[in-house]
Parts: structure tokens; sequence; C-alpha cells
């Protein structure tokens, strides 16, 4: 009963600061230098690591389908497997899952230390809301990145496994490129980029709530981090389910 | 002559008595309403309670030093004060307004009054010197050059003008505070709050703070609540104050014939109750064991 009651106080508290974020925008200041602080920091500073993850994902997509697609006949629709595993669910999820361990656990980490020097305090006593001020930026920034950096992920990926294809398989490349090409939809593409703004509205709003809740000096940071990235990673996978059943619904089941 | 003649011809006439008809009533019934004023102010944490009925009023231009033992309950009139907490029951106003109910954005502008110096300064880190204590104008949009002309102002009134530049990271601790002290002196707010400006500082840091607040009581006519601790603190506040001489510098004197202070007390609190209130020599001759014991520290 206590932990339905935590759940249920958390659930508020949490709908409480996306209602406050949002409506942070509509009145001035919108700190708009901040947003594009913000934008930089999560999609220049992540950038890296995606392409890093979506390339060698995209290489071992193909390493392991390749000889069961060969076994029946199929290497041909390499590309496709690799394309569309990649945009309708690999990209999203890898992508959110490493921006929540590297972005949430910096926004966390960021805010609870604000929140033990006192400086959200002393923001709010400067009549500053620290929600608008911090919290907006940084939901609006994941929000507009994340769906890039999951571009960047599927386009990194597709090329590892074009490679990994031709290098150890001898694929063709014109081969691997017109499966590609066959095989990805317009609806992949769009579902694709429509998960990962519901993705970054979870890592958001969960690094913020965990950070401005921290309680009980550096230990408290240690702790709201850990739990911001355990909780976001684990709400991004169970959302990746309802997501993709709600796109199935709109789309269509054949292609998602 | 006409109506409006007449009114054109008496205006010059005595310009002296229209001054002190209008604005000199005006200036002392705002005088009279407190700056900072607690009516049984009840809060609990849980089931803990905090503070237990308090009641005290700070006048404009008092300074009342809270002292008590850690968890007493002197940080929470604070937070109160600014609205950062809400209070179970009783009311607290400001300047004679009930903030008790105020939503956020009433706060906002009751804030604007306040000035807030933090315990370690609470200097946002990713900020300068100079955008730390431009922040407030900044927010509010002030032109860039009167920022500037004002944050120069404060950090001479700290005399930290040299450190505009630097970030919060190549302060001392005692820098820090000053630095503090001049960002929630910006835009010249009527109440001061010092929350344990002093604690973990150099005997002659904490003195050059203290000093600070003597001037803001007597030279800036600001009425402030003064969190603390320590005695020599209490010491330096009730027994000092400021004028300025003949060549414009600020100069801190010793109470006694020629002036005594009446701008100055004590409040004293223990597990949220207040066991004193009034002068430092008062409190000095207090029978109560606990203020005996806080006082000489054995």
């Amino acid at each position: 009963m206590n932990l339905l009651k935590k759940f249920i106080l958390e659930l508020q508290e949490i709908s409480f600061l996306v209602w406050r974020a949002l409506i942070g925008l509509r009145k001035k200041p919108r700190y708009l230098p901040e947003i594009i602080r913000q934008m930089d920091l999560i999609g220049v500073g992540s950038l890296a690591i995606i392409i890093l993850t979506g390339f060698f994902t995209g290489g071992v997509l193909i390493l392991q389908t390749y000889p069961t697609l060969a076994y029946y006949g199929g290497q041909s629709e390499a590309g496709r497997a690799v394309a569309t595993s990649l945009i309708r669910e690999l990209g999203p999820v890898l992508t959110a899952l490493m921006v929540a361990g590297r972005v949430g656990s910096a926004i966390s980490a960021e805010l609870g230390s604000m929140v033990v020097s006192q400086q959200i305090d002393a923001m709010r006593a400067l009549g500053t809301s620290p929600t608008r001020k911090l919290v907006t930026p940084r939901i609006i920034a994941l929000i507009t990145m994340l769906p890039l950096l999951t571009v960047a992920a599927d386009v990194f990926g597709i090329i590892g496994g074009g490679i990994v294809a031709k290098q150890i398989f001898g694929l063709d490349n014109s081969l691997y490129l017109t499966s590609v090409r066959n095989g990805v939809t317009i609806q992949d593409l769009i579902g694709g980029v429509i998960k990962p703004i519901f993705f970054a509205l979870i890592i958001g709003v969960i690094a913020c709530h965990k950070g401005l809740k921290t309680e009980g000096g550096t230990v408290g940071v240690g702790k709201s981090t850990t739990s911001a990235v355990v909780l976001a990673s684990i709400y991004v996978i169970i959302a990746d389910f309802f997501v993709s059943k709600l796109l199935t619904v709109i789309f269509g089941t054949s292609t998602l | 002559m006409s109506p409006e003649e007449l009114e054109i011809q008496s205006e010059p006439l005595n310009p002296d008595a229209e001054e002190i008809s209008l604005e000199t009533p005006t200036d002392d019934l705002h005088r009279v309403v407190p700056a900072i004023e607690f009516r049984e102010v009840e809060l609990f944490f849980d089931d803990r309670i905090i503070l237990d009925k308090i009641s005290f009023t700070v006048r404009r231009g008092e300074t009342k030093v809270v002292l008590g033992g850690s968890g007493g309950g002197k940080s929470t009139i604070i937070k109160l004060i600014l609205g950062l907490l809400k209070p179970d029951s009783g009311q607290i106003f400001i300047d004679g307004e009930d903030i008790t109910e105020f939503d956020e954005i009433d706060l906002m502008r009751i804030r604007r009054k306040i000035g807030m110096v933090f315990q370690e300064g609470a200097l946002f880190d990713s900020l300068s010197v100079y955008e730390n204590v431009a922040y407030r104008l900044h927010e509010e949009g002030v032109p860039e050059e009167e920022v500037e002309h004002e944050v120069k102002r404060m950090l001479r009134f700290v005399n930290l003008e040299d450190a505009i530049d630097k970030m919060p990271v190549e302060l001392s601790g005692g820098m820090r505070r000053r630095v503090g002290i001049a960002r929630a002196l910006i835009g010249n707010p009527s109440i001061i709050l010092f929350d344990e400006p002093t604690a973990g500082l150099d005997p002659p840091t904490a003195r050059t703070i203290c000093e600070l607040a003597i001037k803001l009581r007597d030279l800036e006519d600001a009425s402030s609540i003064f969190v603390t601790h320590e005695m020599n603190n209490l010491e330096y506040l009730s027994s000092e104050y400021a004028v300025i001489d003949e060549h414009g510098d600020v100069q801190f004197e010793q109470e006694g014939e020629k002036l005594c202070l009446i701008n100055t007390e004590v409040l004293m609190l223990r597990n949220g109750e207040i066991i004193f209130s009034g002068k430092e020599d008062e409190l000095k001759c207090a029978p109560d064991p606990y203020i005996m014991k806080f006082i000489r520290g054995k």
C-alpha cells in the first residue's frame, strides 16, 4: 500500500512537472539561448557515441542474419532486414538508451548538485522559476535532438551493415542498397521518428524530476542519478511496446 | 482671477509645506508597517514539529539576529519568508501583505523585495561573478549598460571589483559569500535575509561580512534577519554602528554615550520555539540554562 501511495505521489509530481514545463513555453522569458545550448550539449555532444552505436549495431545485425538468410537463399534481402530492424526498433530504442545513460545522468546530476548546493533555492529567491529556466529547455532540446540522433543511428547502422556485408560476405553494395530501398516504407520512417519524441519526453521528465527531488547531499546526487538512468531506460523499453502497438493501430499491422 | 490662475500662483508660494504635508505622513505610515511579521506560525515535517506557533516582527531598518543550535528551525524561518516553504498554520506578512496563501506568481513579486544571502553563497557554478551578480537584472531584461553599472556598484560595495570576470570555483569561501551578498543586494531590496553567512569563515572574513550587514542596516536602511550560531557575530551587530566620516569613508563606531543602538534585536530558538526575544544585554542576563550554555559554550 505504501509503495502504491509512493508511486501515485511520484506520478502526480511528474505530471505537475510536465504541465509546468509546458506552460512555461507560453510566457516570456522563453530562454531560447539556453534551449540552443542544451541542443548543442545533447545533440552534438551525443553524436559520436550514437554514430558508433548505430554503425556497429548495423554491422552485428548483418553478421548474425546473413548466414541464416543465405541458408534460405535470401541473401539479397540482407539490406531489408538490417534497415527495417534499425528504423523500426533498434535505432530509436538504442539511441534512447544511450541518451538516457549519457544525457539523463548528466541532467539529473547537474540539477541534483544544484539542489544540494542551494542553487535552486537561490534561483527561486531571485525570482526565477527553475522549471522554466532549467526543465523546459532540457525537455525541448531532447524532443528536438533525439529524433535527429535516431536518424543518424539509422543511417550509420545501414552504412555499417553494408560495409560488413561487402567485406565479410562479399555482398554487392548496389544489391544491398536496393534491398534497403525496397524494404523501408514511409510508415517505417514516420514511426521511427515519432517513437524518439515519446522517449525524449520520458528521459527528460524523469531526469529532471529525479534531479530536482535530490535529498541527502552528494550521496543523494549519486542515488538520484542512478535511479534516473535506470527508470528512464526501463520506461523507454516499456513505452516502446505501447508506442509500437499504437503505431500498428494507426498505420496497420503489415508495416509495424 | 480664475481658479486655474489661483492654483498656478499658489504652487510656488510654500513648496516646503506641500512636501511635508504630502510625504511625511505617508513615509511614517510606511515605517509603522513591519517589514516582516510572523503570527502564530506552525510547521511540521511528517509528525515532527519544526516551528511551534512562532510570532515576531522585524521593523523597518531593524536587524533581527536569530540565534539557536543546529536543527532549531532558524533557516526554516528564512525559507518561509521567501515562500520556499508553506506554513501548516499561522500567517506571514511581508510589508503588510499576507503571503501565506500566495501562489508562485505572487511570491515572485514579493521575492523582488527580498535579497537572500545563502550559507555557502549558493553561486551559480556555470556563471561568472558578473553574471551571478547581474542574474536578477538579466532575468528582468534590464539594458546591459545599466546592468554593468549596477553590478560594478554592488561589487564595489562588497570590495570585490577585481573579481568581476572570475568563475565561482576560483573564489575563496569569503569571496563567495561577498559575491552572494552583492547578488542579493542587486535591485535594491528593502529586506535582506542572511542564512549563516559567516559559517566556516576565518574571524577577519567573518568580521567583514558582519560589517557589510551593519552598513546595510545603518546606511541603506535595510530590514534584515541574520541567522547565526556564532556569538561574535551578535557582538558586532549589536554593539557597532556605521557612519560616513567627513572624507566620505565608512567608519564603524562602538555604541556608547554618543549613540545607543535600538535597531538590533535577538531572537533565540530552541526546538522550534522562541525561548528569548529582546536586546543582546538582556540575553546575557537571561537565567535560562540553555541560553547560558549557548553563550558561554559550556
